[in-house]
């Protein structure tokens, strides 16, 4: 996927946000799931706004307080901030990452998104979806759907994150 | 593990990256801190026991806040209601406690050396919350990382921001008052040399132990000449117990030569002079109430700090497998 496919695929993604937002009520608010969400996040809310013509309130967090495999990593994780300033209670919150994999991931977003508040509703926008889940969690709203093997890995790289070009890719574990 | 340390019993074994890499956590500890819901699930599961062989309130209550807001289960223990005044040791009081499986034990005592001794017999880890004259660790990051806040211009800040730690190289930083029994003083001359700070103790003479030259203090016996020009000033305790014996006569005679008041503040300090201490504050002895409460004062941002940095003491220490650590497991 490269930097085209990847706007395209942005832009139809906060459509069908807005369209699913409308569904039930609730205010907008856009919430990056770090490291890997929060450009991403930041470019759904702009096309958001292309919709809606108002950008919606925008958080990031960090789910390494929330992970479930502490005990089993040597080392204690690179925690980061969380940076929610909006109240949470009665808003749809689109909680936004690259890459939806074994889903555990999520499940930390969202344990850590409730202590925040009580949201209306909680909407999953992924640009990939590789497969391989390991937890029951389905994203909402997908950029691309991709059946990866376990042994590779996908990489979103974005121009925010330093490289000259956004694109997808897959390759070989183990080797960044 | 912090770095490569599996206990922290002083900030003199820690390198410049060890201290940030505490100090850089605890910003995220900080925002956990002013939740609403100030409760994470992280440490669920592991127990952390306060061994407390000395008197406190702040730093006791600073640890056990840290564990229970990172779910850990935190037991206190004080020595004055134990089988120590039966006579046991320790050691002995250490393994018997470790034979409940704690991860953390948090250990106070009135005996330079005592956590490093528990942390040679426990395979547990252990933190230091001050021994004897020794060190006191924790309060040691938590000034620094109070100073960083103060230096970057966000001390006080509605929202958490992240301080500059960088902001510490260059900063004269003053301590004031019984330097010879300050596990404080030691663990800050540690921490801000470690970051580049230049550190001026002053107190009387008797205060003031021989050598601390070498530790890369400038030693200063007029209060006027080690505040004036300092980016911040930390006034230690005067310890009740000293007080009368020949180290200095009295209060009224320490308070006026060592303390500060509003009009030494005033006329002495530069307008951003920030001024810590560790607390308990004798009011009106080394901190007179206008200066302790004043618009300098950042004594309670250190307290609020101090819970921030004790979180991310504890998940450094708490969050790993350690014997997998040890065993070279790492991938």
């Amino acid at each position: 996927m490269n930097a085209d496919g990847i706007e395209r695929a942005l832009a139809r993604m906060a459509q069908e946000v807005v369209e699913r937002a409308r569904e039930r009520g609730g205010d907008l608010a856009v919430v990056g799931i770090r490291r890997g969400g929060v450009h991403l996040a930041q470019r759904l809310r702009k096309q958001i706004a292309a919709f809606t013509g108002t950008e919606p309130p925008m958080g990031t967090l960090d789910i390494s307080l929330y992970r479930d495999d502490l005990s089993e990593l040597a080392v204690a994780p690179v925690v980061g901030p969380t940076d929610i300033r909006f109240p949470v209670t009665g808003k749809t919150i689109v909680l936004v990452d690259d890459v939806l994999y074994t889903g555990r991931t999520v499940r930390a977003a969202l344990d850590e998104l409730v202590d925040f508040g009580r949201p209306r509703r909680v909407l999953l926008a992924v640009l990939v979806d590789r497969g391989g889940r390991e937890l029951p969690i389905a994203a909402d709203v997908v950029g691309v759907q991709l059946q990866v093997p376990d042994r590779d890995q996908v990489e979103v790289r974005l121009v925010e994150g330093g490289v000259k070009e956004d694109e997808v890719l897959v390759k070989p574990r183990g080797n960044t | 593990m912090i770095g490569k340390h599996r206990h922290l019993t002083g900030l003199e074994p820690l390198s410049r990256d060890d201290l940030l890499s505490v100090m850089e956590l605890a910003t995220s500890m900080k925002e956990v801190l002013r939740r609403p819901i100030k409760k994470v699930p992280t440490l669920r599961g592991k127990a952390v026991v306060n061994l407390f062989f000395e008197a406190s309130t702040r730093t006791r209550t600073s640890f056990e806040t840290a564990a229970k807001i990172l779910s850990a289960d935190a037991v206190n223990w004080t020595s004055s209601s134990s089988s120590v005044t039966k006579g046991e040791t320790l050691v002995d009081t250490a393994r018997n406690i470790e034979a409940m499986h704690p991860d953390i034990l948090v250990i106070r005592h009135p005996s330079s050396g005592a956590p490093q001794l528990v942390a040679d017999h426990v395979s547990c880890a252990v933190v230091s919350a001050g021994d004897g004259a020794h060190e006191h660790p924790t309060q040691g990051l938590l000034d620094l990382y109070t100073l960083a806040e103060h230096f970057t211009g966000i001390a006080g800040a509605p929202a958490v921001a992240a301080p500059d730690f960088g902001t510490l190289a260059g900063k004269t930083v003053a301590i004031v008052g019984d330097v010879s029994h300050s596990r404080v003083a030691r663990s800050n001359l540690h921490g801000l040399t470690k970051l580049g700070a230049k550190v001026r103790v002053c107190g009387p003479p008797t205060m003031i132990p021989e050598g601390i030259e070498a530790m890369g203090a400038e030693v200063h016996h007029q209060l006027r000449g080690a505040v004036e020009g300092a980016d911040a000033v930390i006034m230690l305790r005067i310890q009740h117990e000293r007080i009368g014996d020949p180290l200095i006569p009295g209060t009224r005679e320490y308070s006026k030569f060592w303390g500060l008041n509003e009009k030494k503040a005033a006329e002495w300090l530069t307008p951003s002079c920030a001024i810590l201490h560790p607390g308990p504050i004798n009011r009106g002895v080394e901190l007179s109430p206008e200066v302790a409460d004043g618009a300098r004062s950042v004594i309670l941002d250190q307290v609020e700090n101090g819970v921030a940095v004790r979180m991310a003491v504890l998940y450094l220490l708490a969050g790993g497998a350690h014997e997998a650590a040890e065993g070279g497991a790492r991938s």
